[in-house]
């Protein structure tokens, strides 16, 4: 087949819908007699729960119901782990304790929710929160997941000897051997601060129970409709058929929206089948920096051996990852970093020990990039330094390290977030470099311009740096596809759409099979009534796992097309061609049949269906792949520093990004600018401060920093092409791609601005004040 | 995040609005803009009971030029009328060239002149250029009317001379003196973000070339506008000299007492104003020289 629509810059099906203001999101969803919740949540971060009375919010005028954890009975539980725990991993510690849905015994992070009221608005809701008397006795609190580990350290969980969540170790080769045969081993410690996924649109949910249709039906800001439908339906003793979750239109997902449950998930639906209203709720902005998970967060001790010539012998990473109060997203996210540390290089020798720690702090999940950034941030991070200590130049020492093109699939002998052996599908690493290093003109920018520009005081810096991102991991997606009597596709599939492009992408590859124009194939995405078979959009795998399921479908429906278009036009089907919405003789152009007429006829209304076919010109199919593909590129920079302000201005910005084949380069290239934005916020902006007592310091957008377009520079963007073996489309995921590599490149850059012998950035984020303490010292204005 | 209850009035005339003040003194809160009160309200740290919304008050946006170059803008005037007015790009050319740092241009589309000025936040920039440029501000009640110099005006973090029946209403800007430079600079994470620091200098050179005023008014290094008077008295009489320019700026610190906070350190914010000091008093002394410079 000849791609005609895969690969073209199409604009976007769902844009004149969102850009006039006709999408359905959870807050438009507006329903008759709807009451409205708001939750109470704790001021303090660790704390004994003493008492809450109630009486006086239930007495204001307005107020219809309040309740606490004792009033849920025996539907109150902590929630069932998301992610379960690693069977596969040999000598794993690890222990589960999830969120509850009300505080019962004592507040494990502040913010954590007391209880729950339902009033005529949300006005009055927040209202009778002030009316609330709560008994709190407050604790020792712990944040520091150092400090967290030490013997007389406050517990989170006190049930458990200490706050280790998890403990595990991976070793490929031997490090240990190989250190002490490396001519050079460099140490260092790496800390990775813990920040927030701020999408435009906090979670919502609008809950509501029929009884006389014994239906439950739930608006969710989620990623994952179809897990919380099975999920909901199990905790509620209901058929999964009484359950329809719809995720409408979603501002912005990037992680923390695929964790479930969330409480207020098991709050709004416990609440609606207890009073049979439908019930709203919206998370507002402070509400999301307490109650919304959040990530990164870590602490490395890392060390790297290696040859003279630079050859990378082995490297040790043992680190510290924050989880926050609770576990349930188990170790996606240090499994990730372990996999991203070895990056795209050949590393023979390997060993990871990862702790896992409680601390008094909202949980962490994924959050785009979901551990990766972290692994990248430490593998560049150290070869920046190899290079600099072994006189190489950084972009010469990566090239010495790539795995070769010949070498793949290459398993690198470590277990993946998927529990499973962590394998490279395919990879083409140098083009992209030197692709990047062109672009950028690494050559003459640092032997020509940069020295001039040093000599005019100016301090003006580049950095280049690669990476690889797992993506499109299982277990399936599914998709059906409709041919309509009128002509049209109807296309549906179970995964949620958070802004990803879907109407548009999964759009072209069903018109491609079926010769109709992309406007005219109609997806539903994210609506359990419509598709109940899948899990959700994460892991950048909806244009690998959900992409290939909708083209399995539609070239199913495809060769239905043609076995009838072949019978009616007496033609063999390998003459006919599809095209416009029509099936033609080909070189016969009047003679052709509509994919209307078609439909039509696939539905007899008299007559019978013969045996073995069915109706329709429909099929439903599903693609799961055997693992995950990874995607990777090269990201390169320039950048000026102010050495009196400390303030930092991104000259240049060039990606190179090979996601295997481009469904649309237009939503391709969207993606990296909103991930390139994200890891800038990462490496310069967002930072979450917590002081002793577990309060956030910047619990709004007017203190936490999020980049906005007078920050983000022109990002240039070349594409390479690396299909992926394991698809059909050969499509790699990127989603998190742009955000991945950025703090490494920041840091990296930003220290060769500085120019200064010895002057390390060994974290992340960076900011204006720390650069100050970095360059002009601590004492020189004291 | 919804506002506590509070009752809403929304007076058409001045005499109207400040009859509701008299009546409700310090239960009434005034909306102007709305752009720092409205996010206040909703966090639930204002809860005023009544709010006085001037939105309808038409007499009190203009922009004008008095016979003697004075310039008038009136408090409900917004941002983005005071940015792209050619009166006040003549007459007040460091009001000019600092409107597009306020905020972003949404709140500059809501955000009133006034209303930044009477909210007496310490990090915002009109309060320190009204210092700078020696403006006046008319202060009405139901009492009667008077003329405060903005230097007399701040008394405090979010306080002002205003009394709780009494708004502000009118800015007066002098014209000003021939061989006058100015400038403005700051340093703030994001481009629209309040400043870390930030600084305007207002300086006037003599027939000699000599400094014969200079004023350098800091903001976000205290309770409202800082300004280094030891500093630049050090400039006076003299002749410019980037050495002398050097050494009033490292002397500013003596006469500044800033906070720290998340974003910036004590020793950190010192050092910018230093810096910030040294080039807008290059910036404004460049300009002060430059051939043609206004005699308004």
């Amino acid at each position: 087949m000849m791609a005609k629509l895969i690969g073209k810059r199409i604009t976007r099906n769902e844009d004149p819908r969102l850009l006039t203001g006709q999408a359905l999101f959870v807050d438009d969803v507006e329903l008759p007699g709807m009451l409205h919740a708001a939750f109470l949540r704790s001021e303090y971060a660790h704390a004994k729960l003493k008492g809450i009375d109630l009486s006086a919010a239930l007495e204001r005028p307005g107020v219809v119901a309040a309740f606490t954890a004792e009033d849920m009975g025996d539907d109150w539980a902590p929630g069932p782990p998301l992610v379960i725990p690693p069977p596969t991993i040999e000598d794993v510690e690890f222990y589960t304790r999830t969120q509850v849905p009300l505080v019962k015994d004592k507040v494990r992070h502040a913010g954590e929710p007391l209880a729950i009221v339902i009033a005529d608005s949300r006005y009055i809701a927040e209202d009778a929160l002030d009316d609330i008397v709560v008994d709190l006795e407050p604790l020792d609190v712990v944040t520091n997941i150092e400090r967290a580990l030490e013997p007389d350290s406050p517990l989170v969980h006190d049930d458990l000897e200490s706050n280790l969540a998890a403990h595990l170790v991976q070793e490929k080769g031997d490090y240990a051997a190989i250190r002490e045969s490396a001519d050079k081993v460099i140490k260092r410690r790496i800390v990775i601060e813990r920040g927030i996924a701020g999408a435009m649109e906090n979670r919502g949910i609008v809950a509501s129970w029929d009884n006389k249709q014994q239906q439950l039906t739930v608006w969710d800001t989620t990623q994952s409709p179809i897990p919380i439908r099975n999920g909901l339906a199990s905790m509620f003793g209901l058929s999964e058929h009484q359950v329809r979750v719809i995720a409408p239109f979603v501002g912005g997902g990037f992680g923390p929206k695929i964790m479930m449950f969330y409480p207020e998930e098991v709050l709004l639906t416990w609440s609606t089948l207890k009073m049979g209203k439908p019930i709203k709720w919206i998370e507002d902005r402070r509400e999301n920096f307490y109650a919304t998970t959040q990530e990164r967060g870590q602490i490395h001790d890392v060390e790297l051996a290696l040859t003279n010539d630079g050859r990378i012998l082995g490297m040790r990473d043992d680190f510290l990852h924050d989880t926050g109060a609770y576990d349930p997203y188990g170790l996606t996210i240090p499994l990730n970093t372990q996999c991203h540390a070895l990056g795209p290089y050949d590393i023979p020798n390997f060993s990871s020990d990862l702790k896992v720690v409680f601390t008094n702090k909202t949980l962490t999940t994924p959050v785009r990039g979901a551990g990766r950034p972290q692994g990248v941030f430490v593998i560049e991070r150290m070869l920046d330094i190899a290079a600099k200590e072994l006189g190489i130049d950084r972009a010469e020492i990566r090239k010495r390290n790539y795995l070769p093109r010949d070498v793949f699939p290459y398993d690198n002998l470590i277990i993946d977030q998927a529990f499973s052996s962590f394998v490279i599908d395919s990879g083409d690493y140098l083009p992209a470099m030197e692709k990047a290093l062109k672009l950028i003109d690494y050559e003459k920018f640092t032997q020509e311009e940069q020295p001039k520009l040093r000599e005019e005081g100016r301090r003006v810096g580049i950095g280049v740096v690669s990476f690889i991102e797992t993506t499109g991991v299982g277990p399936y997606e599914g998709a059906r596809v409709t041919i309509e009597s009128s002509g049209k596709v109807n296309t549906a599939t179970g995964v949620g759409t958070q802004g990803q492009g879907h109407f548009t992408t999964f759009a072209q590859i069903v018109a491609e099979q079926l010769g109709v124009d992309v406007r005219d194939v109609h997806l539903v995405t994210g609506d359990t009534a419509q598709f109940h078979w899948g899990t959700g959009t994460f892991a950048s795998r909806g244009a690998v796992v959900a992409a290939n399921a909708v083209n399995a479908a539609a070239s199913i429906v495809r060769g239905k097309v043609l076995k009838l278009a072949s019978e009616l036009l007496d033609t063999p089907e390998e003459e006919l061609e599809l095209e416009d919405g029509v099936v033609r003789v080909a070189d016969i152009p009047t003679q052709f049949i509509s994919l209307g007429d078609l439909a039509q006829r696939s539905n007899p209304l008299r007559g019978a269906v013969e045996p073995g076919t069915e109706p329709g010109l429909e099929a439903t199919a599903y693609f799961g792949p055997k693992y995950g593909a990874t995607a990777f590129g090269t990201h390169a920079m320039i950048v000026e520093v102010d050495p009196e302000t400390m303030m930092v201005e991104i000259k240049r910005y060039i990606v190179v990004e090979d996601c295997g084949t481009v469904l649309n380069p237009l939503i391709v290239e969207g993606q990296l600018h909103g991930g390139v934005a994200l890891g800038i916020g990462n490496s310069f902006y967002e930072k979450l401060v917590f002081d002793d007592n577990g309060q956030l310091l910047n619990a709004s957008f007017a203190d936490y920093l999020i980049p906005t377009a007078a920050e983000i520079p022109t990002i240039e963007i070349a594409h390479q092409v690396t299909p992926s073996p394991l698809n059909p489309l050969g499509s790699k995921g990127v989603g998190e791609a742009g955000a991945i590599p950025v703090p490494a490149l920041f840091a990296q850059a930003v220290e060769n601005a500085l120019g200064v012998d010895g002057l390390e950035i060994l974290e992340s984020p960076l900011s204006p004040q720390r650069l100050f303490e970095l360059f002009h010292g601590e004492e020189k204005d004291a | 995040m919804k506002p506590a209850p509070f009752e809403y009035i929304a007076p058409t005339t001045v005499e109207e609005a400040l009859g509701h003040l008299a009546e409700y003194g310090y239960d009434a809160k005034i909306l102007a803009g709305g752009q720092s009160l409205i996010p206040m309200m909703n966090f639930r740290l204002a809860q005023p009971s009544v709010l006085v919304d001037l939105n309808k008050l038409a007499e009190l946006s203009f922009i004008r030029s008095e016979k003697d170059g004075e310039l008038r803008i009136g408090a409900m005037t917004r941002h983005f009328q005071v940015e792209r007015d050619d009166l006040v790009a003549e007459h007040a050319p460091l009001i000019h060239e600092a409107m597009p740092k306020i905020a972003t241009p949404q709140i500059r589309s809501r955000g009133t002149f006034g209303g930044s000025i009477a909210h007496a936040d310490p990090a915002a920039e009109l309060t320190t250029i009204c210092v700078a440029l020696d403006g006046r501000f008319r202060c009405q009640s139901a009492r009667g009317e008077r003329w405060v110099p903005a230097q007399d005006f701040f008394l405090g973090m979010f306080t002002s001379v205003l009394e709780p029946d009494e708004m502000l209403v009118e800015i007066a800007i002098p014209p000003m003196a021939p061989r006058t430079g100015w400038a403005l600079e700051e340093a703030a994470r994001r481009a629209h973000d309040f400043a870390l620091v930030g600084v305007g200098a207002v300086v006037t050179l003599d027939a000699k070339d000599c400094c014969e005023r200079a004023r350098l008014v800091f903001f976000s290094v205290g309770d409202g506008p800082v300004e280094a008077v030891k500093a630049t008295e050090m400039l006076i009489g003299k002749e410019v000299s980037p050495d002398l320019i050097r050494a009033a700026a490292e002397a500013v610190t003596d006469e500044l007492d800033p906070s720290a906070d998340i974003h910036a350190s004590v020793q950190y914010r010192l050092h910018l104003a230093r810096v910030l000091a040294r080039r807008a008093l290059e910036k404004a002394f460049a300009r002060a020289a430059a051939p043609g410079t206004q005699a308004a």
